[in-house]
């Protein structure tokens, strides 16, 4: 009687296990960041439109941040941009951009074209800085703590949702640990 | 005239593809150091293209790590320290050969607990027809 019953289980294990499969495999683009929870990486990068001044990661201590990373050869971003353009309306959050391996004159006719909602952008011309942000896709976003510490990453276009549900949470409950 | 064989075309297009990822303008020092070069981006993930490796990806990402792992490699950086390099960055999931922690001791083990199950199922079968054999045996005597 077991061994005709044995085929069976060991079939129905075979399909739950396709099926967790199928469900880590939705995820399966998203990697984890080790950079969640340590320093932001260092960087002392110049500003888009004042290449004569440069901006360390120790000049944005005090207060929380975003750093966004885009690019004007980077289609997500233009759908992206609309959404970063509503939260700096609503100037509940610094936000940085890190336009990455990108040529700033480029990057200048972008912002002419679609309209400039960073409170400052730096230049990461070769990507070094985007490399130990362990960037891989664009755009990327990560919110940076006052004390410097990276709380939280998205990869891909931000959504209202996210902002909404996620990062500015996270931001009120830095203000009000102050 | 003879036309070229096919296995010629074959190989020309095969030799081609391999030939791609040697293009880059990397001098290497010594010919150990472009073996150790080769090795470690064959075993680095591009994660852009993620079924790819740094050796084989033309993405402009895989291209700055291989930038990286050259530069690194220059200034007599061990292959572990290179490995953490972007582990610290780009999480295990760059490293094709998951390193054995408390994640992954299932993935490790996996294989020898199948092989365990096996081999007690198997006994477990052998048990069962030599009881069968001999109970039948005794049954039947004349046969």
């Amino acid at each position: 009687m077991s061994s005709r019953i044995a085929p069976l289980l060991i079939f129905i294990l075979l399909i739950a296990l396709l099926l967790v499969g199928l469900n880590i495999s939705d995820n399966k683009t998203l990697i984890p960041s080790p950079l969640i929870g340590k320093q932001v990486p260092a960087f002392d990068l110049p500003v888009l439109n004042n290449p004569g001044q440069n901006l360390s990661w120790e000049s944005f201590l005090g207060k929380p941040y975003l750093v966004n990373f885009w690019a004007s050869w980077c289609p997500t971003c233009r759908v992206e941009h609309p959404v970063i353009t509503e939260l700096a309306r609503r100037r509940a959050i610094h936000i940085v951009g890190l336009n990455f391996r990108d040529l700033p004159a480029d990057a200048n006719a972008w912002l002419d074209q679609f309209g400039d909602p960073y409170d400052v952008n730096l230049v990461d011309a070769d990507g070094r800085v985007s490399i130990d942000f362990g960037v891989y896709a664009a755009p990327e976003t990560f919110l940076v703590d006052p004390s410097g510490i990276i709380v939280f990453k998205h990869i891909g276009a931000l959504t209202p949702a996210i902002i909404d549900n996620e990062i500015l949470p996270l931001v009120m409950a830095m203000e009000t640990g102050k | 005239m003879k036309a070229p064989s096919p296995f010629f075309a074959l190989a020309l297009i095969f030799y081609m593809t391999v030939s791609v990822s040697a293009q880059e303008p990397l001098v290497f020092e010594n010919q150990q150091q472009q073996d150790r070069f080769d090795d470690l981006t064959r075993e680095l993930r591009c994660l852009v293209c993620q079924n790819q490796n740094l050796s084989d990806s033309d993405a402009p990402l895989a291209h700055d790590l291989r930038r990286e792992v050259f530069e690194m490699l220059q200034t007599g950086q061990s292959n572990d320290q290179i490995k953490l390099f972007l582990v610290e960055r780009y999480g295990d999931f760059v490293l094709y050969r998951p390193p054995v922690q408390t994640n992954t001791y299932l993935l490790w083990l996996a294989p020898l607990i199948l092989l365990l199950g096996g081999a007690l199922a198997l006994r477990a079968s052998i048990k069962k027809r030599a009881a069968l054999l001999t109970s039948s045996e005794n049954e039947n005597p004349d046969d």
